[in-house]
């Protein structure tokens, strides 16, 4: 496996924290928290597409 | 004689030989936080009811430390691209910011360390418990001769429950004030060390753990970025596999945080 399949794996990994921190947030009374967790999470899915597409040419083995 | 597949992957495996290394490595880093981590979830389910802390940690430093790892993981990846299209002026760009990032995550963990280590709980010999951060031990102070008095800043309760769930709405609203006790009214003094409970055993073993990762993948690091530059000019495909092999390891230890985080901070 490539740094390019383990940063794939390592970014949704983090896409998946950023909506979990959202919903702690939101359960703790933090609305504030809860949208920047939200919006960390849909920033970190567009760098992911971005990435994806940057380095499209190198493999994944 | 030469040794094969050090630049060009091996045809069965698909792998050169530092990629196939670093991965049977995290292997065996993977079974030992795993182990950790099953330890971890052992304790939490074998604390006593109402025993076992929340609110410990402060979540703003936590969440800091994860954005500064993923962007670590980031300008390391970004390192990487920049060897493979052969630009090295930018690989020293990302991996100087990938160094810094790690020394400012290393800093915020030592404050940490350090708040946990002036933090003290008092069992008082009324059987009520002082809590707080050590502002000043009187000169004559000793416990065990029972001389002098120590001063917190913290408050008083009066069950060592009311210390564990920091995130009730009492706990929020405890007002902290300058608490000066006796020697002769203390039973009992431990700061929020290793050996304080379970919770911080395995609060400071895993995170220690963690960041001797750091330190060990910022050393690396390092020296590919200072001393790199010889093997760059005669033979920077052998250069970019090494940057690929750190940058591996590099992402193993912040996926380990991306589990720590929520763990110890947010549950």
């Amino acid at each position: 496996m490539s740094l390019k399949a383990f940063h794939l794996i390592f970014v949704t990994l983090l896409t998946a924290l950023s909506f979990g921190c959202a919903a702690w947030a939101f359960q703790s009374g933090s609305l504030v928290w809860g949208a920047a967790g939200i919006a960390a999470g849909i920033f970190v899915i567009v760098y992911g597409v971005y990435f994806l597409k940057k380095l499209k040419n190198v493999s994944y083995l | 004689m030469e040794i094969p597949y050090t630049i060009e992957s091996r045809p069965d495996t698909g792998l050169y030989n530092a990629k196939l290394g670093i991965w049977l490595f995290l292997a065996s880093e993977v079974m030992l936080f795993g182990g950790l981590f099953s330890a971890y979830v052992l304790l939490r389910v074998g604390a006593e009811p109402g025993m076992w802390p929340h609110g410990w940690l402060n979540v703003t430093f936590g969440t800091i430390n994860t954005l500064l790892l993923a962007l670590s993981a980031i300008t390391t990846l970004l390192a990487w691209a920049a060897c493979k299209v052969r630009d090295f002026t930018k690989f020293k760009i990302f991996h100087a910011c990938t160094i810094l990032l790690a020394l400012t995550f290393l800093g915020i963990k030592s404050y940490e360390y350090h708040d946990k280590l002036i933090h003290y709980e008092v069992q008082l010999t009324n059987g009520k418990f002082a809590d707080g951060h050590l502002i000043e031990k009187s000169k004559d102070f000793d416990l065990a001769n029972k001389t002098g008095s120590v001063t917190l800043h913290g408050r008083i309760v009066e069950d060592e429950k009311d210390l564990m769930d920091l995130r009730t709405p009492a706990a929020q609203s405890a007002k902290l004030d300058e608490v000066t006790i006796a020697a002769t009214d203390i039973k009992k003094m431990e700061n929020y060390g290793p050996k304080h409970n379970t919770f911080t055993a395995i609060y400071f073993t895993l995170t220690g753990l963690h960041a001797l990762h750091i330190l060990g993948g910022t050393v690396v690091i390092f020296y590919f970025w200072a001393f790199g530059g010889a093997m760059w000019k005669t033979d920077p495909e052998r250069f970019t596999n090494r940057i690929e092999v750190s940058g591996l390891f590099w992402h193993f230890v912040d996926l380990v945080w991306i589990f720590l985080f929520p763990v110890l901070y947010l549950t």
